[in-house]
């Protein structure tokens, strides 16, 4: 498999031996879904690296989202290939399940629990899927809670939380799993801009302590700042992956220049 | 014609007791249907829900077949043509042997006919979870089977809660059917009086009034039950 870099990558120059020795988190091989008569996903190719944060964005119903959910197996695919840390994602012989408790998932609209507290809504799947105690899922999820600002609202249900708050408490519901690699699907979308950086700060901290991340997002900052490659999609189709500094400065295609002219003129 | 107005006849004896050996059979006949359909309907209202196709199928099958027959058909079907449909010594053993043929064969009809409503009850609330929840519970590594029973039913339930109170009420006054196939319950009982007394306005009355008790204190149980369910920061407190 290739892996495409840019030579003038900052990171690329900075820890060239190291991203070569990366091992392969997640690898997207020409992926192809169809809804009907629609092209979903046309031949997508793409890789995120152990400790690297790949941005994917583009324009609404480009595919974003759903390459994303392909990588855990939330949506199936008709044609290609996706593996996670060596397993084959699309195989009938897979046990989704086991891989799905080793990649966190962070969604839109957060999707916690609404009848469990912030503590049952972390503590849940590591207790029933994991087989943890429940002293030590709650100790886990005390930690992660702390980690993301939240130790007070633990006995707290979901519907008496912000929008920010209860993305937090969804990233630590998915870190509690102790995850290989973390996806996020607009997690910031939902949000009054004042709580988007609240978010943020949690996922660059995340990024800063090595976690593989693969981000549906179109909170260019963040991608700029703290992602190492972007992936750019329209109609289905991955138009361009390059390294964030190189993606930001010079796009190569005229889409990916459109886009980002428009987006950024609105940030 | 005058009619001689008597509201004693109601509370004397022996109607007062008839009036209350009709209320303890509504009680028993729309208790048993009650549990029997509930079962059997959330039963059915989860296949429906599966991503399984044949367990779709044969929960649509179910309703369809359920909710397009009278009520009242469905209880003469009960116990006058199944028995026939059946082997000889099934049939020999519901005709003679069956203790209380008339109650068992109201609570089947009934709580049969009921669990064909509550499962689209069930299905609807399922459905109101939201395909979000069920994704966010499988990304995390749980089961269908763990999703079901931690994430969505918990929410399904609060949620089917006021329909599910309309649906009891349904099954204590559908209950009064079952005086067709001879169960004296609180309508039959009451028609009882009438023909022995001549006094129906009066008895019918009293049963009227014993209904309405009944709904009212239904109604009241399951609206405690909502407020002891009810979700912080979700719903209103009622």
């Amino acid at each position: 498999m290739t892996i495409p870099l840019r030579l003038d990558s900052r990171n690329f120059v900075r820890d060239e031996l190291d991203l070569v020795l990366r091992p392969v988190v997640i690898a997207i091989d020409h992926v192809s879904k169809k809804f009907g008569d629609l092209d979903v996903l046309k031949q997508c190719s793409m890789t995120v690296l152990k400790g690297e944060v790949v941005v994917v964005c583009g324009p609404s119903g480009s595919g974003k989202s759903t390459l994303l959910k392909c990588v855990n197996g939330l949506e199936g695919f008709q044609a290609g290939t996706i593996t996670v840390a060596g397993t084959s994602v699309g195989e009938r012989r897979t046990d989704l399940t086991k891989l799905r408790s080793q990649i966190g998932m962070v969604f839109q609209h957060f999707e916690l629990y609404p009848h469990l507290t912030v503590l049952q809504n972390i503590t849940l799947a590591p207790i029933q899927v994991l087989g943890r105690t429940k002293s030590a899922a709650f100790d886990k999820a005390m930690s992660l809670l702390r980690r993301v600002g939240l130790a007070d609202k633990a006995d707290c249900h979901p519907g008496q939380l912000s929008g920010g708050q209860q993305q937090r408490a969804a990233i630590a519901r998915a870190l509690a799993m102790d995850p290989i690699a973390m996806l996020f699907d607009e997690p910031t979308s939902a949000l009054d801009p004042e709580t988007i950086s609240e978010v943020l700060d949690v996922m660059t901290g995340l990024a800063r302590d090595g976690m593989t991340m693969m981000v549906v997002t179109h909170e260019m900052g963040f991608a700029r700042h703290v992602a190492n490659r972007v992936v750019f999609m329209d109609g289905g189709c991955i138009l361009e992956e390059a390294a964030a500094e190189a993606f930001f400065a010079q796009p190569s295609t005229e889409r990916a220049r459109s886009f980002l002219s428009k987006i950024l003129r609105q940030q | 014609m005058i009619y001689h107005w008597d509201w004693s006849v109601p509370i004397s004896a022996p109607y007062l007791g008839w009036l209350m050996s009709g209320l303890a059979w509504t009680l028993l006949v729309a208790g048993a249907a009650w549990v029997l359909a509930f079962i059997v309907g959330v039963g059915i209202g989860i296949l429906r829900t599966l991503p399984n196709r044949a367990a779709r199928r044969f929960g649509a099958l179910y309703v369809t077949i359920f909710r397009s027959i009278p009520l009242l058909l469905q209880l003469f079907l009960w116990y006058f043509v199944v028995p026939e449909l059946l082997p000889a010594s099934a049939a020999h053993w519901i005709k003679r042997d069956l203790p209380l043929p008339e109650y068992w064969t109201s609570v089947i009809g009934l709580g049969l006919f009921t669990a064909a409503r509550i499962a689209e009850q069930i299905r609807a609330g399922i459905e109101a979870v939201g395909r979000g929840q069920s994704m966010a519970a499988a990304a995390s590594g749980l089961t269908l089977l763990q999703s079901y029973r931690y994430v969505v039913l918990p929410v399904a339930a609060r949620y089917v809660l006021p329909p599910l109170t309309s649906e009891f009420l349904n099954v204590i006054k559908n209950s009064s059917l079952a005086l067709t196939i001879g169960l004296l319950e609180l309508t039959g009982q009451s028609r009882q009086i009438e023909g022995e007394t001549f006094h129906g306005i009066e008895a019918f009355t009293a049963a009227t009034l014993i209904y309405v008790v009944l709904t009212l204190a239904a109604i009241a149980a399951m609206r405690a039950l909502e407020r002891v369910v009810a979700i912080p920061g979700v719903m209103a407190r009622v």
